[in-house]
């Protein structure tokens, strides 16, 4: 089986000259979930990004063995599901179904197939019976399950979420943590909820300054105190 | 970055402003205003064979350019723009009365065609460029207080301060509405063709829309209670200007008076 | 840049003088009298409103949908600013917009702005106000009227507003109304097709999840009778006038040429100086044109080389 995401030698460069990845390699195997952690202009947005080739830099980056490029664009923008910070860049329908029903529709897919996924993404994220409800007034953690229905419903092999925990109340956030816990796709979580990290994602890459620089088992980096200082991260008490 | 049938979009919107302090950015804004239009007046009242009016405010706008230090590149660059909306002045090559001097069929190319044509393009051309300029050396807080200082309503001069204060926020939202859009048009497993139909995608982009619009309703109220809490009444306030300095006034009047003697030339050689 | 909603943003250089001041006279009263109106209502947090839409229309003509090939539509915003806030404050929301547009990037002259506010935020709210109301008062105030008039006032503002840029560009004799109102408006009887269905997915979406908004653009103060006549007016005698226009393209040519008051004064100067003739301008009309070519083209090359000099000058300087 191919990894889900193989990344290798990625360099990127805004067009402003800002360089925000350099040599980014790093592999995930399928039903991996990983922190991806580092202080705010790190790198970790850009390569997400770089996931489903809205962004394209130098290096290779596969997914599910599929390389990303110009004519694979579609295809690998269904294998990963990308969950933006703010769930109301992600939600601009008016209902719950339009929203979760665009990737599919986008797809081409038949009416009975769309609404069949739409059935089976708001089951995944617990939001059964939320079809026919106005995204504009559900509350934040409810916008964040139905944005991760969007992608679930284009069959994702890989999650990649932005900030997840980012705005929501604990008990929206243990909910959210119960959640993402459950999904059996591979994850790459952009964060900076450590405790988020410390129980969810057994494995966690440190990016500073567009570049990797520690990437191994949560439990033991997060003991590592020096390497969290010194880059911006705060050891959780303990 | 394209792919798909919502390529992700290269819309470009940023603050026009160069910081600089060349002697066109230091120059008042009421008087980069003042002779930035004074300029394009002239243009306007040339005879489409005024040719030696082209060649001056060209001058005019070349030489601004070179001392503003954004560099004629820069001006010559943007000005490309204006190319598009010269489709709509191709007609007139062929509908003016006169000798011919190509035909094909119907049509027939003239002098007066030619020279009408030219005239569209060179005074189209010119005015972008000083437009460019000044918005290039002048930040938008001193192009508003120059309005106010022209006599624009208050109400408009508040309302664009608060337009543009909100502006770029809103462009960035619209940058993450088009990415997260592009980010789930995908293809399906089979390959299959997709897209969705077109009235579909309007009513997405209808949707998207509708979304930025709600959201900057209830910006907008959130905006309200902040001006309440800082004691706003409806009414408002702006520092007087410093009168402007002997430099300057020597400035206007000497480019007015040169935009005049441009026009009354034009008028004489036409 | 770039993203004018639609191709209706005149530059400057392409309207004649006579034409520009009739636009500028009329768009300054129009918003005069809103500007009016509006501080007589007294509710100061308009500013802030109108300030924030103004923003969200902008940028919100940036949304684009793909059409076919690599051509995309977009939003002008006239009609939802209208439905919005009604008319009045769509008249300020899209100046500020329009008026932007021309300042800033450049999208539409500075002095043809008179033009473009008068296409865009007179003829463009007052056309999209009209229809809206009368469509709703022939169907009635259910979810599907809201709907249909929406659709109908977005589209009709843009075609309506496409003819008056036609007209304008016609009378100035820079484009014979034969060719620019079908081709105006054939482009803009399509383009506006968008603008309806981009209208329609916001008022949908609006409709969902704040229906308390679409009310606010209906309690108007007094006098909105006046801009549904002059909507009326404005959307009937375009629609009926451009055709007349279009088949009697010499006739504006008439206008453009013997009415401009500049072909009036240049021929009065002339007469105070009969026989000065510059040598070689009089003789071939042609040789005039080459010969204003090439002195624009010598000061561009004159400047760039100057340019070029002062870089190197700088470069060893440094």
């Amino acid at each position: 089986m191919p990894e889900a995401v193989w990344v290798q030698r990625l360099s990127y460069a805004y067009p402003d000259g800002q360089q925000a990845l350099k040599d980014v390699s790093f592999a995930l195997r399928p039903g991996e979930k990983v922190a991806l952690v580092g202080p705010n202009g790190a790198g970790k947005s850009t390569l997400l990004l770089h996931l489903n080739g809205i962004l394209r830099g130098d290096g290779e980056v596969q997914v599910g063995g599929l390389r990303v490029e110009e004519k694979t664009l579609g295809r690998v923008r269904a294998l990963v599901g990308l969950v933006f910070q703010s769930p109301d860049d992600q939600l601009f329908s008016p209902t719950v179904f339009d929203d979760v029903a665009f990737g599919p529709i986008y797809q081409g897919l038949g009416r009975a197939e769309v609404e069949r996924r739409v059935d089976e993404a708001l089951q995944a994220v617990h939001m059964q019976g939320y079809a026919g409800r106005v995204s504009h007034h559900l509350s934040v953690g409810e916008k964040k399950r139905i944005a991760i229905a969007t992608v679930l419903a284009m069959k994702p092999m890989v999650l990649a979420l932005d900030e997840p925990s980012a705005g929501l109340d604990p008990r929206a956030r243990r909910g959210l943590m119960k959640l993402l816990a459950e999904l059996p796709q591979a994850m790459l979580v952009a964060t900076h909820d450590l405790a988020l990290v410390a129980e969810l994602l057994p494995r966690m890459i440190v990016m500073d300054e567009g570049k990797i620089v520690a990437d191994g088992d949560t439990q033991v980096l997060l003991r590592d105190e020096a390497l969290l200082r010194q880059h911006g991260l705060e050891p959780l008490l303990r | 970055m394209s792919g798909g049938i919502f390529a992700d979009t290269h819309h470009s919107m940023h603050d026009p402003y160069q910081p600089g302090n060349s002697v066109i950015h230091r120059l008042d804004a009421r008087v980069k205003l003042l002779l930035t239009i004074a300029l394009i007046v002239t243009g306007a009242l040339a005879a489409p064979g005024a040719w030696i009016v082209y060649v001056l405010l060209l001058t005019v706008t070349l030489s601004a350019a070179i001392l503003s230090e954004l560099g004629v590149g820069y001006v010559l660059r943007r000005s490309l723009l204006v190319l598009p909306f010269m489709l709509a002045a191709l007609p007139v090559l062929f509908a003016q009365p006169g000798a011919a001097l190509l035909s094909w069929a119907q049509l027939s190319l003239t002098v007066a065609g030619l020279e009408r044509f030219l005239g569209v393009v060179f005074k189209s051309w010119i005015s972008l460029q000083a437009a460019i300029v000044l918005v290039a050396t002048t930040p938008m807080p001193d192009l508003l207080l120059a309005l106010r200082a022209l006599r624009l309503p208050g109400l408009l001069v508040s309302m664009t301060g608060l337009m543009w204060r909100y502006l770029f926020l809103m462009v960035e939202e619209v940058q993450r509405l088009l990415r997260a859009r592009l980010a789930r048009s995908s293809v399906a497993a089979d390959g299959r063709r997709g897209g969705g139909t077109l009235i579909w995608r309007a009513q997405v982009a209808g949707g998207m829309v509708g979304g930025l619009l709600v959201r900057s309703f209830e910006r907008s109220d959130r905006v309200y209670a902040a001006m309440l809490a800082r004691g706003y009444d409806g009414e408002i306030r702006l520092l007087p200007r410093p009168p402007a300095a002997v430099w300057n006034v020597v400035v206007l009047v000497a480019g007015l008076l040169f935009f005049a003697f441009v026009t009354v030339l034009g008028v004489l050689y036409a | 840049m770039l993203f004018s909603a639609v191709a209706m943003h005149i530059p400057d250089g392409f309207l004649s003088i006579v034409v520009l001041v009739v636009c500028w006279v009329i768009s300054l009263t129009v918003i005069g009298v809103a500007l009016r109106r509006l501080n007589r209502l007294d509710s100061d947090r308009n500013d802030s409103l109108m300030g924030v839409l103004a923003a969200a229309i902008f940028a919100g003509q940036m949304l684009n949908f793909s059409v076919t090939g690599g051509t995309s539509g977009h939003l002008l915003g006239a009609a939802l600013a209208t439905i919005l806030v009604g008319p009045y404050a769509a008249v300020l929301v899209m100046t500020i917009v329009v008026s932007t547009q021309a300042l800033l990037f450049q999208d539409g002259g500075l002095l043809a702005l008179g033009a473009n506010l008068f296409n865009m935020a007179v003829v463009g709210v007052f056309v999209a106000y009209a229809v809206n109301r009368l469509v709703r008062r022939l169907l009635g105030e259910t979810r599907l009227a809201i709907f249909i008039s929406g659709f109908a006032a977005a589209w009709s503002s843009i075609f309506v507003a496409s003819l008056a840029c036609a007209l304008e560009l016609a009378f100035s004799g820079t484009s014979p109304a034969n060719i620019a109102v079908p081709a105006m408006g054939g482009i803009h009887a399509l383009i506006g097709l968008g603008e309806g269905l981009i209208t329609l997915g916001a008022l949908a979406f609006i409709y969902a999840a704040r229906r308390d908004l679409l009310k606010l653009g209906q309690a108007q103060p007094n006098g909105s009778r006046a801009v549904l006549i002059g909507g009326t007016l404005l959307a009937v005698g375009l629609t009926v006038f451009s055709p007349w226009a279009s088949s009697h393209p010499d006739g504006l040519e008439w206008v453009a040429e013997e009415h401009g008051f500049l072909g009036a004064a240049r021929d009065s100067l002339y007469s105070i100086i009969p026989d000065y003739v510059m040598p070689g301008i009089q003789n071939e009309a042609l040789a005039t044109i080459v010969a204003g070519v090439v002195g624009v083209l010598v000061v561009l090359g004159l400047t760039l080389g100057l340019a070029y000099v002062r870089r190197n000058i700088r470069r060893h300087a440094s």
